[in-house]
């Protein structure tokens, strides 16, 4: 495999020249693509010649056929049947072709948006936890459907349309030779003309399509915002600004879209017009050419008819580039998030943790995630194996990025992270987050039934599992309530379904993890303290023999943990357990005591 | 399909034109191949007796400017066309958006997000092309083979009624082509929402799935559901595909008749050869003019899908239609604030959500709501606000029943800080503003008050926030979402959970910085921990969906057993 052609990051509203280096790096892309289908695509290639050369000699059969159609009670009735059977065989082979070329391709098309799919999707479980922090979810989902619909549509109907368009151009142009090299002179003038035209042309239209897909995918990205703050926008009434917000988008988007299409409507017609002056330049000069004798009528016809076949792919052309131009900046835009930098590779000797005792150690670690503003500063602990340590502090101290760090969701700064001695960045990334389970915060659930949303972490567990850890988490009585069990499918944001249940689902999902350590963010922020009360000893039974980091700001919930840190703006500024922490005028007894005003 | 002619409407008038112009422009094209033949059988001939050969070049020069004529007529049709497309869709699209908004929570759970997304935005390109396309090739087409009928038929009548014999099976075939392709592309687009789905909910739950190793598992769910696209897309691409050889068959059989016919009638003396030659020429325009036919078909196939699917969502009710209670109560007179009056509700009609609830809060006051995991309490805001109308019973706000305000005279007196709020990509200033009129010392003020003030003042108010605020901490996000709903300086406050990622100090500080506000905002307050609403004047407790205890901290810790275990456990016994 040859390294892939890259083609640049994706810095948001960048604007610079298109090249057409670019370009070219876009269409051998794409080639890599076809080439995965070269056995189809050889097939293709040779139904779509031969189909075409046989619907080229039609006309020459038509114009023999025409040519012994002499004048009256002159007719050669053995010649025209003759030519007539030729003329049905031929077109009927051909059109054959063509139809099986038609599905040979919507297939190949298909298949290669299926494989781009693909390719973008695995891109994007390979990207780091930050890089969806930053994208707009609209724009990428508009590449991964609209962009690649565009190219799919192109590449099945424009692979076959130019391989036909050379075919035609090339056959019309030497049967033309051989009926009159004379008239052929008309296309010395016409041909290049167009030619010139459509190289202008393309050079004009093609940064209006890139802006033009582009002002599409921020009008998915402003929508997908929208849409998710729905509720808020509506509690503050503000739908008819964000509406008006909308309208702005929408102006810009159609507006980009007028303007490719502005432009673009004037090549159809131009080719049109090269094609109607060759038409005439043909019949004068043809006309004068029998005047002088040298030319039948039936070869003027022939020849009329093949001049058509002849500009009609090179009319077709203008058509075919404007479709090649969007196709190309959809992929281009595929592209570049395939280029995006992924997680960076596991290193080459990356060690896979197994029979973990736990032992989780920070040394000095420095994190930002901005280069500029670091937020973790040289931050040490030690976690011993089996321990519980409850990581407190006020907002924004930075107790989830911690957590952010020990997943490796982000890589720090500087520093060392280690598990049972090894440095997490020489252990495999899949390895490392599996000896973890997490109960956050933001709670995730997926649109599929409460069993499937349970037992997402281990697949494998059975019907009684997953009902004995929704009965620890104490959520069984509520899902039995639901219409259908444990088969109730549950929605993006099912209104039935409140935060605090959610995250109990989460709990459960954690139960049946067996992972042997444990992180808790604020996992019971949205649960009530008397259910909380009622999964603690499902909770403590789920930390047992767990090395765990737990954050929570209610302080009872924490007071037994082995060793509590207290951070205040990226630094550990005491640490010990409940007893020690409030046997002085700690930062910690000011946080406890608050509790109580 | 009546939606779509609803928005063409508008631009019907230079769509006309378009029309007009995109008419005459194809007519030259038409008249070409005429004046060819005319060339070949009158004017060469009679040239050749006269010796006199400038008629040629005159008609020859007539040809150039039917050429010319068809340039410029079809390419201003063309860019008419790209204009009144535009505004069509324009318009559509944000009659689509509007309705979208102003769809109720049910209505958007009914349909989910990601298909309204995907109706806004993929479904509307759909008809961009479509429109666009209609106008560009759909005038031109069925002129180009009308009118080639027609001058065929002017020039040779038995010769055209031939060729029109295979009209009837073409009609036929494609009839019966696109009744199968409507559904099938209706397919494609509800097979593609799916796939849009798993997407957004890879991205969103992006630290779960990287944190439980499930990247192969969502591989494998997004490879079906890209596979069913695949399928459905190629089923509805291959029998689009069988319109256009049936037609090439078609049409070159008649052809072929037409040249066997043509001699018969030549060596009759009934016609000329010049003649058989235009009507070549005619055919091919023909032949051309029902290939584009067919794209057409398969475009407006997948158009009317889209256009569907679009027309489901305009259609439906709006929100402020849905009635699921009873008609709205008389006025009472109060000097309460916020009345409830026997309120019931249910989600699915089936069990109570919230059951018979009274309660009553003076102006000025605070409402503590608290309750266990599923109680009812977020409910309960969604019926003040009016997300949703109760079965029975009746809310009163000012002693008027809220089912009489509309829902801007409504909400435009509360500011609300949700559990799952969102934040944009933006300022944090344009965050807190949210579009509305409110200035920058109201904004700063807010965010004194919302304890925000150190963050907010190390950074700037200029701060860019990322996509839903993920560049902030839970608790910092909070305080925006409080600042952002003191900022409108609310009659009526609501903090639902608005204040589980702060710590207890923050928290305290946040409810005295509220209660000094002048004059003080009608304050609810939902929450967890017994210490954000025990200062309430009145605290409602809720266990499923219904009213334990209502009264204020001390009468509920005398009172209510419950009330009391709840506060004993979250202080350890401190109280």
């Amino acid at each position: 495999m040859a390294a892939p052609v890259k083609i640049g990051k994706m810095p948001a509203g960048e604007k610079e020249p298109v090249s057409l280096k670019r370009q070219k790096a876009v269409l051998k892309r794409l080639w890599k693509y076809l080439y995965r289908f070269k056995g189809t695509l050889i097939l293709a290639t040779f139904l779509a010649i031969t189909g075409n050369l046989l619907a080229l000699v039609g006309p020459k059969l038509s114009g023999n056929a025409i040519n012994a159609i002499v004048g009256k009670d002159k007719v050669d009735f053995t010649a025209v049947s003759l030519y007539c059977i030729l003329m049905l065989i031929f077109y009927l082979v051909s059109a054959g072709f063509s139809f099986v070329l038609n599905i040979i391709m919507i297939r190949l098309g298909r298949k290669v948006a299926m494989a781009m799919r693909k390719d973008l999707f695995d891109h994007f479980t390979r990207l780091p936890v930050g890089f969806f922090d930053k994208h707009q979810i609209g724009d990428l989902i508009n590449r991964i459907s609209y962009d690649i619909d565009t190219v799919n549509t192109s590449l099945s109907t424009d692979f076959v349309q130019i391989c036909s368009s050379v075919i035609t151009v090339l056959g019309s142009l030497i049967m033309m030779i051989v009926i009159s090299p004379a008239l052929v002179s008309v296309f010395i003038i016409t041909i290049p003309l167009s030619f010139l035209f459509t190289g202008y042309m393309s050079k004009r239209v093609r940064p209006l399509f890139r802006d033009r897909n582009e002002k599409l995918g921020e009008l998915n990205g402003y929508v997908e915002e929208i849409l998710s703050g729905q509720k808020t926008v509506k509690a503050y009434n503000r739908e008819e600004e964000m509406c008006a917000r909308f309208d702005e988008h929408n102006e810009k988007a159609v507006q980009s879209y007028f303007k490719a299409d502005y432009y673009g409507s004037f090549m159809g017609p131009s080719m049109n017009l090269i094609n109607n002056l060759s038409l005439a330049l043909v019949s004068v000069l043809g006309a004068l050419l029998f005047f002088g004798g040298k030319i039948l009528l039936g070869d003027i016809s022939s020849f009329v008819l093949y001049s058509r076949r002849f500009s009609g792919p090179i009319n077709e052309f203008a058509n075919i580039i404007s479709e090649l131009q969007s196709a190309t900046t959809a992929a281009e835009r595929v592209f570049r998030l395939i280029d995006e930098e992924p997680e960076p590779k596991d290193s080459e000797n990356a060690v896979e943790l197994t029979d973990i005792d736990g032992l989780v150690e920070l040394k000095n670690v420095s994190f930002g995630y901005d280069k500029e503003r670091t937020i973790i500063h040289d931050l040490s602990f030690k976690a011993d194996p089996g321990s519980v340590v409850a990581i407190v502090g006020p907002t924004g101290a930075g107790k989830t990025t911690i957590i952010n760090l020990l997943m490796r969701f982000y890589d720090i700064d500087s520093g060392e992270i280690l598990i049972d001695g090894h440095p997490i960045k020489d252990i495999s990334r899949a390895s490392l987050r599996g000896a973890y389970s997490m109960v956050l915060q933001d709670t995730w659930l997926f649109h599929g039934t409460v069993r499937d949303n349970i037992a997402y972490s281990r697949t494998d567990a059975t019907d009684e599992e997953i009902i004995a850890a929704a009965k620890a988490a104490h959520i069984h009585s509520f899902i039995e309530k639901l219409p259908e069990g444990y088969d109730t499918i549950l929605s993006d944001d099912g209104t039935t379904i409140s935060k605090g249940q959610k995250q109990l689902l989460t709990i459960a999902r954690a139960m049946l993890s067996k992972a042997q350590m444990l992180i808790l963010d604020e996992a019971t922020s949205n649960v009530d303290s008397r259910t909380e009360k009622l999964i603690q000893s499902a909770m403590r039974n789920l930390m047992k023999d767990k090395t765990c980091f737990v954050i929570a700001h209610r302080l009872s919930t924490i007071q037994n943990a082995d060793n509590i840190l207290v951070v205040k703006d990226g630094d550990i500024v005491e640490q010990g357990n409940h007893n020690t922490l409030m046997s002085y005028d700690s930062y910690y007894k000011a946080l406890y005591n608050a509790q109580f005003d | 399909m009546k939606k779509l002619f609803y928005y063409l409407k508008p631009v019907a008038g230079m769509m006309t034109v378009g029309t007009i112009i995109k008419f005459i422009g194809s007519i030259m094209d038409l008249f070409l191949p005429y004046i060819l033949a005319h060339l070949l059988d009158n004017v060469v001939p009679e040239a050749k007796n006269s010796g006199e050969i400038r008629t040629i070049f005159i008609w020859g020069g007539v040809m150039i400017i039917c050429a010319a004529v068809a340039w410029i007529g079809n390419i201003v049709a063309n860019r008419i066309a790209a204009s009144t497309t535009r505004d069509a869709v324009k318009q559509m699209r944000s009659d689509l958006f509007r309705k979208t908004i102003n769809l109720s929570e049910k209505q958007i759970n009914d349909f989910s997000i990601p298909t309204l997304e995907m109706r806004l935005t993929g479904d509307t390109y759909n008809i961009h092309r479509m429109v666009g396309m209609m106008q560009r090739m759909g005038i031109r087409a069925p002129i180009l083979l009308i009118g080639g009928v027609i001058m065929t038929f002017s020039m040779e009548p038995v010769l055209t009624c031939v060729l029109l014999c295979a009209l009837p099976i073409i009609g036929f075939v494609v009839y019966f082509v696109s009744k199968k392709g409507i559904p099938l592309y209706d397919k494609v687009q509800s097979s593609t929402d799916k796939m849009v789905r798993i997407v957004r909910e890879n991205i969103v739950g992006v630290r779960v799935i990287k944190a439980l190793s499930k990247t192969d598992f969502e591989k494998a769910r997004f490879e079906e559901s890209n596979e069913e696209v695949g399928k459905n897309d190629m089923s509805a691409a291959i029998i689009m595909g069988i319109t256009s050889p049936v037609m090439q068959i078609l049409l070159n059989a008649g052809l072929v008749a037409v040249v066997f016919v043509g001699a018969i009638r030549v060596d009759a003396g009934l016609s000329e050869v010049g003649k058989i030659i235009a009507f070549m020429s005619y055919f091919t325009i023909i032949l051309n003019a029902m290939m584009a036919v067919t794209r057409l078909f398969v475009m407006c196939s997948k158009g009317i899908a889209s256009m569907n699917r679009i027309a489901e969502v305009l259609d439906e009710k709006d929100e402020q239609e849905i009635f699921l209670g009873a008609a709205p109560s008389e006025d009472i007179d109060t000097d309460n604030k916020i009345v409830f009056d026997k309120v019931c509700f249910s989600y699915n009609g089936v069990k109570d959500n919230l059951h018979n609830i009274s309660l009553s809060l003076k102006k000025g006051g605070t409402l503590g709501i608290i309750g266990a995991t599923g109680s009812g309490k977020t409910t309960l805001i969604k019926l003040l606000m009016r997300f949703y109308d109760p079965q029975s019973g009746s809310i009163y706000i000012d002693g008027k029943d809220i089912r009489k305000m509309s829902s801007k005279e409504l909400r435009s007196r509360f500011g609300i800080a949700m559990q799952n709020d969102f934040l944009y990509a933006g300022t944090v200033e344009d965050n807190l503003r949210f579009e509305r009129e409110v200035t920058t010392e109201e904004i700063n003020e807010a965010i004194i008050r919302a304890q925000a003030g150190d963050f907010v003042n190390e950074r700037g108010l200029d701060y860019q926030l990322d996509m839903s605020g993920h560049n902030l901490s839970g608790g910092q996000r909070q305080r925006l979402l409080v600042a952002r709903a003191l900022a409108g300086n609310p009659e009526i406050l609501i903090l639902d959970d608005a204040s589980s990622a702060l710590d207890y100090k923050t928290d305290s500080a946040l409810r005295s910085a509220i209660g000094n506000i002048d004059p003080s905002p009608t304050t609810v307050i939902v929450a967890q921990r017994v210490s954000s609403v025990m200062n309430s004047d009145v605290i409602l407790l809720l266990d499923n969906g219904e009213t334990v205890a209502c009264g204020d901290h001390e009468t509920l810790m005398r009172e209510c057993e419950m009330y009391r275990e709840i506060a004993e456990t979250q202080m350890g016994g401190g109280v």
